[in-house]
C-alpha cells in the first residue's frame, strides 16, 4: 500500500500561537483519513498549508514519495490536491458549467468560451462518480447538497487525486449526508484518496479508514475506527472525559409561555418565509425546531424577538400580545435571545467583555443611575459572570473579538441567562463550538428548563435537537410539518420531514428524497 | 482566570486593545514621518530645512531668547510687555487650535456612531452667523446673559444644520455624506446672501456688524494677544464629550450603534433616534467652532470666514482616533503647524502650502497604519480599529 500524501513535522507559528506543532499525518492511497479536532485545534491551518495558502515554518510535504513545495492553490491543484471548502465558493447567478469552468476557461477559436466541452466533461464526471447534476442549472436554484456536488465536480474537473473535504456534512440533511457518503465511496472505488475534516464523531467512525485526532496544534494520536467509540474520540479531542449524553430528567411542562398562531413573516427581501406557523412553548419544556437551514427558522426567531415585523398572525407571551412590541419591550418581558449569528447580533466585538455582559440592560439599575453608567457595578458583574459561566479570558477588559467562538458564546449565554427569564429563544446555540463548550451550554439550557423557563431551541443539528428537546417541530419551507414527542421519534422520520416529505401521505424509500429536484 | 492586576495596562476607553503607549505609537510616528518627508519636500523646493523648521518652531511656540529676555525684564523692572510679546506666537497657536478642537470633536462624535459628518464646515458657518446675529442685534443685555445666549444660538444653528441630514438618513435612508455636502453648499450660498443683504453692516464690504462687547468671549491678555475663553470652552467640551460617550448610557448606545448596528438593534436600541441625535449634537459642536471664532477672535463674520476648519476636522478626528483627548492633541498639533507656518513663510520663504503637504502625509499614514508599521518594523499588534463609517447602505 502506498502513501499518496505525507506531512512530516509541519510546524506553523503565528504571533503568540503555535498553530501546528510538528504534525505528521499520512494518507494512504484509496483510503479516507479523518482529521478530527475541535475548533482551534489546527485543522484549518494544516489544510491551508497543504493548499498553499500558508507557508509552514518547518516540515515537509511529500506527495507520492516526492517532496514538494506548494506555494499556492495552483501548485496544489497541479499536484492533484483539491479542496472542497466548508463555505462553498460558488457564484449563485451562474450555471453549474460556468462555475466549474471559472479559472480554467477553455475557448473556441481562442475567443469564445467552450461551454459545451465543459458540460460534456461534467456529464462524464457525473456518470463516473454518481454525482448527478444538471450542468445547465443555476447554482442559486440548487439545494445545498447538490451545490456541494458541484464543488466536488469542480475539484474532479481539475483532475484532483487527493480530495480534502472540510466539514462537508455541516450543512446537509441526514439524507443528504447519506448521499454524500455514497459519493465518497464511489470516489474511493475509483482510486481517489480523501482527507475528511470534521468534528462529528459518529460520522468519522462510519466513514473513515484512519482517524487522526488533533488538539491544540498537536497530534493526540491515531486510531483505527474499529477500535474507536464516540467517547474515546471525544476525550481525545477535548483532553478529558466528556459527557456526550445530556443528562436530563423528563420535563414537567406547565402552562404555555409562548403561543404563536398562524404566523406569517416576510424576510428583508419581502418574500414570505414563514408561512402560517402555529405552536406553543410551555414553561419547563424545550421545544426544538428542527429543519435544514433557510426554511424560515431565522425569520421566525426574528419575528418572535421583534427584530422583524410580522405579516399577519399572533404572538403571545404569557397571554399578552407581543407581535407589535419593540425588541426592548420583548426583552424586558423576560425573553432571552441567543442569536444565530453571534458575531453579528450577539456581541459588539470591538467592545470589552464587561460592556458585552450588560449590552441589553445597560440603561437599568444597577448598571446605570440616571444617565450615568456605574462602572464598578459593571466590572463586578462581569467578573462574577465570567467566573460563573467559565469564560476563559485573561480579564474582563479584553475585547469580545479576542475570544474564541466558544467563549464568545459563553459571554452571550451568561448575559442572557443572568436576567429574570420567562422564555429562552436559542438559535443554533452551539454552532461551530467545541465539544466542551457544547456540553456546557447544553447543561445550562437544561438547567434553565428545570427552573421552569420555557425554551425554544432552533437548530439544524439533528443530534442537538434530539439531545435537548422534549417536543420537536420540524420546519420546511416556512411551515411546520409536524410536532412530535421527542421520546417517540426516530432520526430517519425526522430526516424525511426535514426534506419536506410527509411519510404518512407519501412513503418514499429512504435516501432518495434529495434526488427529487431533478 | 480573572487577573485584576492587568487592569492597570487596560487601554483608555475607546482606543481598543493594547495600552496607552500602543495607542499613541502610530500617530506619533505618523507625525514624525510626515515632518521628515515634509523636510525633504522643503529641500527639493530649494530651501534650508533647518531654517524652515526653526522658523516653524519659533512661529508655533515663540522665540526662547524672547522668553528669556521677557522673564528678565519682568524680574528686574516688573514690566510684562516683553514677556507678553514672547508668548504671543504660542497663544496664537492656541487660538488657531480652538475651532479645530470644536470641529474635530464634532466629526469624532459622528464617527463614533458610524456617521460621516462632512458637513462640519457648513454647520460651523451657520453657527458663526447665528452667534454673530445674536451678538450684534441684541443690545443692552448684561454679558452674563448675552454671551451664553450668543454661544447657544451658534450651537443651535449648527445643530439644526446637522440634524437635517440626520433626519433624512433616519427617515428616508439618504446617506449622510451626500446630504452633509449638500448642506455645506446651502450654507455657503446662504451666507453669501446674508452677508450681502440682511446681515450686512453699513459700508462696502460684505461683513456683519461687530458683535456687542457683552457678547464677546473675554480675552486673557491685552491686545494683540487674542487668546480667549473660547479655548477653555473647547477643552471643557472635549471633557464633556468624553464623559458623555464613555460614562453615560446614551454614549454607550451611540458607540454601540457605531460599532455594530445589528447588535445594537438586538439589544433594543433605537438606531434611527441615535442617528438624528448624534447628527444634531455633532452639528452643535461644529456650530460652536464658529461661535468661538466669531465671539472670541474676529467679532464679525465676513466672506471666507472659515479657513476650512470643518474639512480639516475630518483629519483631526482620524488622527485623534475619534477620541476626545486624541482630538485635542491633534488639534493642538494642527494649531502649532498652521500658526508656525506663517512665520516659516515670512522668515524662511517656504510656502505655507508645505504644511498642507505634511498634514496630508500624516493623514495618509494614519489612514493606512500598515505603512508606518512596515517602515518602523512594528509588530502587528491587533488593535481594533474604530469603525469610522458604514458603507453606502
Amino acid at each position: 500500500m502506498t502513501n499518496v500524501l505525507e506531512l512530516r513535522g509541519i510546524t506553523k507559528r503565528f504571533p503568540g500561537v503555535l498553530a501546528n506543532d510538528h504534525i505528521d499525518i499520512t494518507l494512504r492511497e484509496g483510503k479516507i483519513l479523518a482529521l478530527l479536532g475541535e475548533n482551534g485545534a489546527g485543522k484549518s491551518t494544516l489544510m491551508n498549508i497543504l493548499y498553499g495558502l500558508y507557508k509552514p515554518d518547518e516540515g515537509q510535504i511529500i506527495v507520492r514519495g516526492q517532496e514538494v513545495d506548494i506555494r499556492g492553490p495552483n501548485d496544489a491543484i497541479a499536484r492533484g490536491i483539491g479542496m472542497v471548502h466548508q463555505h462553498f465558493m460558488l457564484v449563485p447567478v451562474m450555471t453549474v458549467t460556468e462555475n466549474v469552468m471559472l479559472g480554467v476557461e477553455p475557448t473556441k477559436n481562442r475567443v469564445f468560451l467552450d461551454k459545451e466541452k465543459v458540460a460534456a466533461r461534467i456529464r462524464e464526471i457525473s456518470d463516473q462518480y454518481g454525482l448527478e447534476v444538471d450542468p445547465e442549472a443555476y447554482i442559486g436554484d440548487l439545494p445545498v447538497g447538490i451545490q456541494q456536488r458541484v464543488e466536488i465536480i469542480k475539484v474532479l474537473y481539475r483532475s484532483a487525486e487527493i480530495l480534502i473535504l472540510d466539514e462537508p456534512t455541516a450543512v446537509l440533511t441526514p439524507q443528504e449526508v447519506e448521499g454524500l457518503f455514497k459519493i465518497i465511496q464511489s470516489l474511493i472505488d475509483k482510486g481517489k484518496s480523501i482527507i475528511f475534516i470534521t468534528h462529528k464523531l459518529k460520522e468519522v467512525m462510519h466513514v473513515a479508514d484512519d482517524i487522526t485526532v488533533l488538539r491544540l496544534g498537536r497530534i493526540v494520536g491515531s486510531i483505527d475506527p474499529k477500535e474507536a467509540s464516540p467517547e474515546i474520540l471525544a476525550s481525545m479531542m477535548v483532553g478529558r472525559d466528556v459527557n456526550l449524553v445530556v443528562m436530563k430528567q423528563p420535563a414537567k411542562p406547565k402552562e404555555a409561555v409562548l403561543e404563536v398562531k398562524d404566523l406569517y413573516v416576510r424576510d428583508e427581501r419581502q418574500s414570505l418565509t414563514v408561512n402560517g406557523v402555529t405552536f406553543d412553548v410551555k414553561k419547563g419544556e424545550v421545544l426544538g425546531i428542527a429543519g435544514v437551514q433557510g426554511n424560515g427558522q431565522t425569520e421566525l426567531v426574528y419575528a418572535l424577538t421583534g427584530l422583524l415585523p410580522i405579516d399577519s398572525g399572533q404572538i403571545q407571551l404569557l397571554s399578552e400580545t407581543i407581535h407589535l412590541s419593540s425588541p426592548r419591550d420583548i426583552l424586558e418581558r423576560g425573553v432571552a435571545h441567543i442569536p444565530e449569528d453571534r458575531q453579528r447580533h450577539g456581541l459588539i466585538l470591538s467592545f470589552p467583555i464587561h460592556d458585552n455582559m450588560m449590552l441589553c440592560t445597560y440603561y437599568q439599575p444597577p448598571f446605570a443611575r440616571g444617565v450615568q453608567l456605574q462602572e464598578k457595578t459593571i466590572f463586578t458583574n462581569a467578573e462574577a459572570l465570567v467566573k460563573q459561566y467559565d469564560v476563559r479570558t485573561p480579564n474582563i477588559y479584553v475585547n469580545a473579538g479576542g475570544l474564541s467562538g466558544g467563549n464568545q458564546q459563553k459571554v452571550i449565554v451568561a448575559r442572557e441567562f443572568s436576567r429574570p427569564l420567562q422564555l429562552i429563544i436559542a438559535s443554533q446555540p452551539t454552532r461551530g463550538l467545541d465539544v466542551g463548550s457544547i456540553e456546557y451550554i447544553h447543561s445550562q439550557i437544561i438547567k434553565k428548563r428545570d427552573e421552569g423557563t420555557g425554551v425554544l431551541l432552533v437548530s439544524s443539528e439533528l443530534d442537538e435537537i434530539l439531545a435537548l428537546s422534549d417536543r420537536i417541530a420540524v420546519m420546511y419551507k416556512g411551515q411546520i410539518m409536524d410536532i412530535l414527542d421527542a421520546t417517540k421519534v426516530n432520526k430517519e422520520y425526522l430526516g424525511l420531514l426535514m426534506a419536506g416529505v410527509h411519510p404518512k401521505e407519501k412513503p418514499v424509500p429512504e435516501g432518495t428524497t434529495t434526488e427529487k429536484v431533478f | 482566570m480573572t487577573d485584576t492586576t492587568s487592569s492597570k495596562t487596560k487601554a483608555p476607553e475607546g482606543i481598543g486593545g493594547g495600552s496607552w503607549r500602543e495607542a499613541l505609537r502610530v500617530p506619533a510616528l505618523a507625525v514624525l514621518t510626515g515632518l521628515i518627508l515634509g523636510g525633504i519636500a522643503i529641500m527639493v523646493s530649494g530651501s534650508n530645512v533647518f531654517a524652515a523648521y526653526g522658523a516653524l518652531f519659533v512661529g508655533a511656540f515663540g522665540d526662547p531668547v524672547r522668553f528669556f529676555n521677557g522673564f528678565q525684564q519682568l524680574f528686574t523692572t516688573g514690566e510684562t510687555a516683553g514677556l507678553l510679546r514672547a508668548i504671543y506666537p504660542f497663544t496664537e497657536s492656541l487660538v488657531t487650535a480652538t475651532p479645530y478642537i470644536f470641529a474635530g470633536l464634532a466629526v469624532a462624535l459622528g464617527f463614533r456612531c458610524g456617521l460621516f459628518n462632512i458637513g462640519a464646515e457648513g454647520q460651523l458657518l451657520i453657527g458663526a452667523l447665528c452667534s454673530a446675529f445674536v451678538g450684534y442685534s441684541i443690545k443692552g443685555l448684561p454679558a452674563i446673559i448675552h454671551l451664553p445666549l450668543a454661544i447657544l444660538a451658534g450651537a443651535a444653528g449648527g445643530a439644526v444644520w446637522g440634524m437635517i441630514p440626520g433626519y433624512l438618513k433616519a427617515r428616508f435612508g439618504a446617506h449622510e455624506v451626500v446630504n452633509t455636502i449638500m448642506m455645506n453648499w446651502i450654507a455657503f450660498r446662504l451666507s453669501d446672501w446674508l452677508l450681502n443683504g440682511p446681515m450686512k453692516a453699513s459700508g462696502f464690504r460684505p461683513v456683519t456688524p461687530n458683535v456687542e462687547a457683552t457678547a464677546e468671549l473675554p480675552r486673557f491678555f491685552p491686545d494683540p494677544i487674542r487668546l480667549n475663553w473660547g479655548f477653555i470652552l473647547a477643552l471643557v467640551m472635549a471633557y464633556a464629550l468624553y464623559w458623555f460617550l464613555f460614562k453615560t448610557t446614551l454614549g454607550f448606545e451611540i458607540r454601540s450603534v457605531g460599532a455594530n448596528p445589528d447588535a445594537a438593534k438586538y439589544a433594543g436600541m433605537n438606531i434611527i433616534r441615535n442617528f438624528v441625535l448624534v447628527m444634531a449634537l455633532s452639528g452643535g459642536l461644529a456650530g460652536m467652532a464658529g461661535s468661538a471664532q466669531v465671539l472670541g477672535v474676529d467679532h464679525w463674520v465676513g466672506a471666507g470666514f472659515s479657513a476650512g476648519y470643518g474639512f480639516d476636522a475630518i483629519a483631526l478626528a482620524l488622527l485623534g482616533k475619534s477620541h476626545p483627548a486624541g482630538v485635542v492633541v491633534a488639534a493642538l498639533l494642527f494649531g502649532f503647524l498652521r500658526s508656525g507656518a506663517t512665520r516659516m513663510q515670512s522668515i524662511a520663504g517656504v510656502p505655507i502650502d508645505i504644511i498642507s503637504i505634511i498634514q496630508g502625509l500624516v493623514i495618509i499614514f494614519i489612514a493606512a497604519p500598515g505603512i508606518i508599521r512596515w517602515l518602523y518594523r512594528l509588530k502587528n499588534v491587533k488593535v481594533e480599529e474604530t469603525v469610522l463609517t458604514r458603507g453606502w447602505g
